[in-house]
């Protein structure tokens, strides 16, 4: 599987690149400024992507930029976005064009090298990968919506794992559940939110953010 | 029209009223000076001058109202009390005392005499009358000629008549001409008013010193007693699997799952700090957008309408969104709002937000530390915090940033500005009496000169400098309403 790696900061580069290439991906471009990451993005059309918010030269939001530049021009391109710091406001931008392929995690998360490349592989399946503290905020927000008051505990925390984009499966596995349970809990659940029920994966992962983003 | 004409009638008779009651306090305060000058009651010096002051309050109040818009205190802050020595004495001058009574007494009385306003509103009151009656004249001339019809002297129906006619244009025009007058002599000199606002900065930067310095007292233990400590945590597990590794390959094992568990956590407690000092999405997106995103982490359903401009400076950015976070906070945790309302906009080159609620209300800025806190983040920059909460809500929060936008405020410049004042004041010469009324003469062929230049000049000249006079008077007076239009509207785009 194709990576194009954007990361200023020497040390994280070569340990992300050496993660990749130890879990079979084929990394190729690893760059460290925003207008190179646009032009590798645009020129090699990776499987998927992997970049850090923030980039030279102006240390803002060049990475998130160039992600979305990217995804204007080749829609649906995988992109795993890398941070130190979650916003939902960042969350909602890179989900706004409903085509999933998006991840979103916190830098820490690469500490946990299985559920990262996990979260890879997500992505460039078309998947979702929100980090758990997106998820935690956006159900902030939410608090105030009825129908988010009466889900039973068991089913928030599903929600909260579909949230960040994990199959029946994955939960189940998670929770110590049977995978179908988890799916009459999804039903529930989808009852519930007065939501459309669907088989497919992705598309329910993306419904579910979508309504926890409109407010 | 009449209405129009009535008020201003009415105002200018209550203004000649307040102009009589101020000739009365004056005469008052100026026999209060004479007899603490010449015979030493000085005790009799501050009531006096209070009652003149509450005069020229009156007349400052008056004139905000009707005409001029409000004019602010001329005078210079009130002395703070004497300052007891560590021997238990109070100095003033040369001179000890036990008590203080009498050195707050000098520092009062020096404060009066000393302050320039106190002896401009004694001319302003002293004058007052004079100006009254200029203001009042139309009814004044109609009740004297009421008064004089009734005594027999038909005459007076004409001054009656006069006196309507006059009113409609004049009444308004004195009332305004009034105000105009009331706030150059009684609003505060560019001198006091530089004094007051080097006072508020002082004290606006003693209070940024002082928070400036707890905050990094906070920031300087929260690194020690977290980040820095689990570090050390993490380098000494660290080491200790490392000394495991050839032994005990699964006790170290163990040990770096827990170096890097801590490690996480550090991670977390500094993200928490990085918050608390600057919010990285302000630092990535600027004002509008970390203000968004404010919105969308609170509970409440909030709706953002934001017209800031780019390129504010970083701390006040900052100052304001930490305004808007604590004032958001509070509506979740004291106010139980479930809507909010948060609007960013500009002007002119003030920034102002508001941020309202349909919570409780009753929020009290004496009570919450946090509301405090924000005043002085926001004294900083001149900034004032405005709030309204009436019991049962909605609460509204309305800060303004003064001169929070740069490069904004264009004065006119000063070889502008004294070319335009001589246009404005001059114009009319060369245009009525050398232009105009020269025209006059020389068309109905009288002899008399005058002092129109156009008719001393040799007979063929007439004309040709008459009509030059003219054109002269025309364009002053064109070029100079051009040009203050033009600034005027340069000024309503900054406002807009």
């Amino acid at each position: 599987m194709r990576v194009v790696l954007a990361e200023d900061l020497h040390l994280l580069r070569e340990g992300l690149v050496h993660l990749l290439r130890a879990h079979g991906f084929d990394v190729v471009a690893a760059v460290e400024s925003g207008p190179g990451l646009l032009e590798a993005l645009v020129a090699e059309c990776p499987d998927v992507a992997v970049v850090d918010v923030r980039l030279p030269p102006t240390f803002t939001d060049e990475g998130l930029q160039a992600s979305l530049a990217a995804r204007r021009r080749v829609p649906g391109l995988p992109i795993l976005v890398l941070s130190q710091h979650v916003e939902q406001l960042y969350a909602r931008e890179l989900l706004a064009d409903g085509s999933g392929g998006i991840g979103y995690l916190l830098k820490d998360r690469v500490f946990n090298g299985e559920q990262f490349i996990d979260a890879v592989r997500r992505v460039a399946a078309g998947g979702t990968a929100m980090d758990p503290e997106v998820i935690a905020k956006l159900l902030v927000s939410n608090a105030r919506k009825e129908p988010i008051g009466r889900l039973t505990p068991r089913e928030r925390e599903v929600l909260e794992l579909m949230a960040e984009g994990r199959s029946n499966a994955a939960i189940g596995q998670r929770l110590h559940l049977s995978e179908s349970a988890v799916g009459k809990h999804t039903a529930g659940i989808f009852a519930k939110l007065d939501l459309a029920p669907s088989d497919d994966d992705n598309r329910r992962v993306l419904a579910v953010l979508a309504y926890l983003n409109s407010r | 029209m009449v209405r129009r004409t009535l008020s201003a009638l009415g105002r200018g008779v209550a203004l000649l009223g307040a102009a009589l009651l101020g000739e009365a306090a004056a005469l008052v305060m100026l026999a209060g000076v004479l007899l603490s000058l010449m015979l030493g009651l000085v005790f009799l010096f501050p009531p006096a001058v209070r009652l003149a002051r509450a005069a020229a309050g009156l007349h400052r109040r008056l004139a905000g109202r009707w005409s001029a818009g409000p004019v602010d205190d001329p005078y210079l802050p009130a002395p703070g009390p004497p300052v007891r020595q560590p021997d238990g004495w109070y100095r003033d001058g040369r001179t000890l005392y036990k008590t203080p009574v009498v050195p707050a007494f000098n520092l009062r009385l020096n404060w009066l005499l000393k302050d320039p306003a106190t002896w401009r509103d004694l001319a302003f009151l002293l004058t007052a009358p004079l100006l009254g009656t200029a203001v009042a004249a139309p009814a004044v001339l109609a009740a004297g000629g009421v008064l004089l019809t009734a005594s027999g002297v038909p005459a007076g129906l004409a001054a009656v008549a006069v006196a309507a006619a006059v009113a409609p244009w004049y009444a308004p025009r004195a009332v305004a001409s009034y105000g105009g007058v009331a706030a150059l002599l009684l609003g505060p000199t560019e001198r006091a008013r530089l004094a007051r606002q080097v006072n508020r900065l002082a004290a606006a930067r003693d209070e940024a010193v002082d928070a400036q310095a707890a905050e990094l007292r906070r920031i300087e233990r929260d690194l020690h007693d977290g980040a820095q400590a689990r570090l050390v945590a993490i380098g000494m597990t660290i080491g200790a699997a490392e000394e495991l590794l050839a032994s005990d390959p699964q006790a170290a094992r163990a040990l770096l799952v827990k170096a890097r568990e801590a490690s996480a956590t550090a991670l977390q407690e500094l993200r928490r700090l990085v918050r608390g000092i600057h919010p990285p999405v302000l630092a990535e997106r600027g004002l509008a957008d970390a203000v968004r995103a404010l919105a969308l982490d609170t509970p409440l359903q909030t709706h953002v309408t934001v017209d800031a401009p780019e390129g504010l400076e970083a701390p006040l950015e900052s100052a304001a969104y930490f305004a808007v976070s604590e004032l958001l906070a509070n509506a979740v945790r004291h106010g139980g709002a479930s809507e909010a309302w948060v609007d960013v906009s500009t002007h002119g080159s003030a920034l102002r937000i508001t941020v309202t609620d349909d919570g409780r209300g009753g929020a009290d800025p004496s009570r919450g530390t946090g509301l405090t806190g924000i005043e002085r983040r926001l004294g900083a920059f001149d900034g004032v915090l405005a709030l309204n909460s009436p019991l049962g809500g909605p609460t509204t929060a309305v800060i303004d940033l003064p001169r929070a936008v740069r490069g904004r405020t264009r004065p006119v410049p000063t070889g502008r500005a004294v070319t335009l004042a001589v246009c404005w004041t001059l114009c009319w010469i060369p245009l009525f009496p050398q232009g105009l009324v020269a025209a006059g003469f020389k068309i109905a062929g009288s002899t008399e000169k005058a002092w129109f230049l156009g008719l001393h000049v040799a007979e063929p000249y007439q004309w040709p400098v008459i009509i030059g006079m003219i054109l002269l008077g025309g364009t002053m007076l064109a070029g100079a309403a051009l040009q203050t239009a033009k600034h005027r509207e340069s000024r309503a785009g900054e406002c807009a």
